[in-house]
């Protein structure tokens, strides 16, 4: 009986809990490592984000996904407790890297707990495996790539950043979409026909290039990546490193003049 | 396990009117991308925006502001709830509480007003009329039903006022916008400086008690602002409907479609004269009366509203003794006429909130206010009602840990500041800034806790447009740019002895204060009060007496207060003082820049 692999981009609760009974999936917990011990998911690895950070070449991404028993074929759910913006930093690590069949735990750690669903604080013995390595540049954009796309028509770029933020400073020619927009109350992205209306609104639909953007290390603009591909977006990119790298470059910046916008936000 | 499952209040209590229409959202989205298209001019779009309560922003054609609307100030908790989700993914990640009970969500991307519209029907609020010329909130005192001088609760008129006019045809093309005030009592006032202002009263009329109102009309703030007439010595209830359909037909008739600059209501009756307007409009009544072929009626629901004192889900007792508990007490509480309640204001730095503190808020209503509900104020503010005098210190800590405890509420030490430079097109200086930096020099200072303080205000507007209510203020300031030689430095002029209360008047103007010299002016004048008070005097009965040349003491007139000031006011030259020259909120050289105002739209 062949099935074909629906790729998707969040797994709901139930199914996770049906696949971890059936360990037909791996599971990684991208909290930091304390969290991790105290409990966790079952079966569920810890990979805190921050190791990942410390050095993202492909080749060490390789070593990574090898010590946590993934190969190509792995079936792989990341969760986090940061409204799902560390998780999926980390899944599209695994997807630039040539994984295929990740995705995004739909709620919380926090929120999986307050429903009082299975926790313990065993640490799994792994089997290494072997990964490949099959990257896949179309969905990475990098400072350079960001210069001469600047006067394409068909490329939307996106900044996740708050509001405030965004208006302070951004990257010429950027729209915003604080990260805050993309969640449902008690999902980490709205459902997909409320998601489609929110973009739609804001012209990001069809077959545009949509490149996202957040502050640093590419964690609130990897959300959004996954909220576009939660709608079938097909030509989504991530600007990794961000506006601060963007800012370290020295590259050109856009700002709202004349308006003393921050003194109208509450402390 | 368990400790980890949040534990779950009881359902809080929900509005019991719904002023949404869940197809306007999906409306406004389509209008805006026909608008996007060209298929839509801008003049006519400008119009519809705002009769859907989408306000301009700033210098900024993308952006919009929202003015959900509160009528008579009520607010639940899911709304409340439900305004923090929105303010977190549309706007600055705070909110706004205007001077009119309205809530404002600034800096959401226009295509994204749409969105808002759509989570606020889903709680029963809408924006619509929120600005445009129609029939703004109606506005009723956060202490109607609860003041110790009011004849009865004016909410269910306010209430009912609000839903006849909402969507009214004949209220959505006005002269000019339109605005209702209710109150409490002559003492909490704001009735003699808006269209229509009520005041409930009683007669004893065959033996029997009737119900009715004193009404002001054509009063109002603005570049030019008078104070209201009474239209008759008492208007019984059942005449209230027909009075404000006689009001605004004839505004509607006679108001000048022309001159934005001059066509709200106050105008014509000024231009008219009062007498004669007052005519017409007792006459315009009698026809309204007799001509409606069914008998109109205001929906007034006076069923009480259950006053039930919460379950809390946590009971820890509270400690009476946490600092700045009796400050905060004195500064911040309204003992209510039902013994045992009061009503707790909190102070909100020129009315801004963020959103975690509006989640706050919306679960301390469920925990604390017997009546379920919160009501806005009419200085930028919130109040909890029916919390039991027991509960005081433990909702004080509440407060205080989210940030929510500032002293003063019901002080001179809580300045009203409309959003200035901030966000309005027409602002010339950041009057919004300013508000906050007198109100933690006040504080700073323990200003709220002098008595002699307490029932004079401090009220700013970042332009000659009266949003800021600053001829309403003991000690009021406008916008505008002074200059020495090339060099322009924002200014403001200052304006004493206004008040809104049953001697309402216009502040009268004393002099230009640069903006870095107002703290020092206003802590000067409160210095000279102090010197020339008699006993029993507060600021506010001083300045009274000095703006009316009745005052004995060495200070006479405003020019004797005027000339001892004017010191202060002196501007020094850009290298000894670069500051001088940047608005609060700036670091370089100010200039004055604005855009078009819409009000008028």
């Amino acid at each position: 009986m062949s099935q074909e692999k629906v790729v998707k981009t969040t797994t709901d609760i139930d199914s996770l809990r049906s696949e971890i009974r059936d360990k037909s999936v791996r599971v990684i917990d991208v909290r930091r490592e304390e969290d991790y011990k105290k409990d966790h998911i079952p079966t569920a690895v810890n990979l805190p984000l921050a190791n990942l950070l410390s050095d993202d070449s492909p080749e060490r991404v390789q070593k990574l996904v090898n010590s946590m028993g993934i190969d190509d074929e792995t079936s792989v759910v990341v969760y986090d407790d940061t409204f799902g913006a560390l998780a999926s930093r980390v899944a599209w690590t695994l997807e630039y890297l040539g994984h295929s069949d990740v995705s995004l735990l739909e709620t919380t750690y926090g929120a999986w707990k307050s429903l009082g669903l299975e926790q313990d604080n065993i640490i799994p013995e792994i089997q290494k495996k072997d990964h490949s390595i099959n990257l896949r540049p179309e969905i990475l954009a990098t400072s350079d790539y960001l210069e001469s796309s600047k006067d394409k028509r068909d490329v939307i770029l996106v900044d996740n950043r708050e509001r405030l933020n965004y208006l302070e400073q951004h990257i010429p020619g950027a729209i915003s979409l604080p990260y805050r927009t993309l969640a449902s109350s008690d999902k980490i992205l709205r459902p997909k026909e409320d998601m489609k209306r929110l973009l739609d609104n804001r012209g990001i639909s069809g077959d545009s290039e949509i490149i996202t953007y957040c502050g640093s290390v590419g964690t609130l603009s990897g959300l959004a990546y996954y909220a576009l591909k939660s709608v079938g977006l097909p030509n989504a990119k991530l600007y990794v490193r961000s506006f601060k790298e963007w800012k370290s470059l020295s590259k050109p910046t856009e700002k709202q003049e004349d308006a003393n916008y921050w003194d109208l936000s509450a402390e | 396990m368990a400790s980890n499952l949040k534990q779950s209040r009881p359902k809080p209590k929900k509005g019991k009117i719904n002023w949404a229409r869940n197809q306007e959202a999906d409306y406004f989205a389509n209008t805006v991308k026909l608008y996007r298209q060209g298929k839509y001019d801008s003049d006519s779009f400008r119009r519809f925006r705002l009769q859907h309560g989408a306000y301009g922003t700033r210098l900024a054609d993308d952006y919009a502001m929202v003015r959900i609307k509160l009528p008579a100030g009520e607010i639940y908790p899911n709304q409340i709830e439900r305004i923090s989700q929105l303010s977190e993914q549309f706007s600055i990640g705070s909110a706004h509480f205007s001077t009119r009970e309205n809530i404002q969500l600034h800096w959401v991307v226009l295509e994204d007003v749409s969105e808002i519209l759509r989570g606020l029907s889903e709680v029963g609020l809408t924006s619509r009329e929120a600005c445009g010329n129609t029939v703004r909130n109606v506005m009723c005192s956060p202490l109607s039903g609860v003041c110790p001088d009011e004849e009865f609760d004016a909410t269910p008129y306010a209430l009912a006022t609000a839903r006849f006019f909402l969507r009214n045809p004949m209220a959505q093309n006005l002269p000019r916008k339109f605005k209702f005030n209710f109150t409490c009592c002559e003492k909490h006032g704001m009735v003699r400086m808006v269209d229509v202002g009520l005041i409930p009263q009683t007669r004893e009329q065959d033996g029997a008690t009737q119900k009715g109102f004193k009404i002001f009309l054509g009063g109002g703030l603005g570049n030019k602002s008078f104070v209201g007439h009474q239209l008759e010595e008492f208007t019984p209830e059942e005449d209230l409907l027909y009075t404000s359909i006689a009001v605004m037909r004839i505004f509607d008739r006679l108001g000048d479609r022309k001159n934005m600059a001059r066509n709200r209501m106050r105008y014509l009756v000024n231009d008219m004269g009062w007498e004669k307007f007052q005519n017409l409009v007792l006459k315009e009544r009698a026809i309204v009366r007799a001509t409606q072929s069914v008998v109109t009626r205001l929906n007034v629901d006076n069923t009480p509203n259950e006053i039930k004192k919460p379950i809390r889900v946590s009971n820890e007792s509270g400690s009476t003794a946490v600092d700045g508990y009796a400050r905060w007490l004195k500064g911040n509480t309204f003992k209510q006429k039902q013994p045992g309640y009061y009503s707790v204001f909190v102070t909100l730095e020129a009315g801004d909130i963020t959103s975690n503190q509006l989640h706050v808020l919306s679960e301390l209503i469920q925990d604390f206010s017997s009546e379920g509900l919160a009501r806005a104020g009419f200085s930028q503010n919130i109040s909890l009602r029916y919390v039991h005098e027991d509960d005081l210190p433990h909702l004080y800590t509440k407060l205080l840990s989210a940030g929510l405890a500032k002293s003063g509420s019901l002080t001179m030490s809580a300045p009203i500041g409309c959003s200035g430079t901030t966000s309005c097109n027409l602002a010339l200086t950041n009057s919004h800034r300013l508000a906050k930096e007198i109100q933690r020099k006040f504080l700073e200072l323990k200003l709220d806790e002098d008595d002699d303080l307490r029932d004079s205000s401090i009220k700013i507007s970042g332009c000659p447009n009266s949003c800021g209510q600053h001829g309403i203020a003991t000690i009021g300031f406008f916008g505008g740019g002074g200059r020495v030689d090339k060099d322009m430095y924002p200014n403001y002029m200052m304006q004493l002895g206004g008040r809104s209360d049953g001697e309402t008047m216009l502040g009268v103007s004393c002099l230009r204060v640069p903006a870095k010299r107002v703290i020092p002016v206003i802590l000067k004048i409160i210095e000279i009060f102090k010197e020339n008070k008699k006993p029993d005097d507060d600021l506010k009965s001083w300045i009274h007496r000095v703006v009316n040349g009745i005052d004995d003491s060495n200070i006479k007139s405003v020019n004797d207060l005027k000339e001892i000031l004017t010191p202060l006011t002196l501007p020094p030259s850009k290298t000894e003082d670069p500051d001088f020259y940047a608005d609060y909120g700036s670091d370089t050289s100010y200039h004055t820049k604005t855009g078009k105002g819409e009000c008028a739209a």
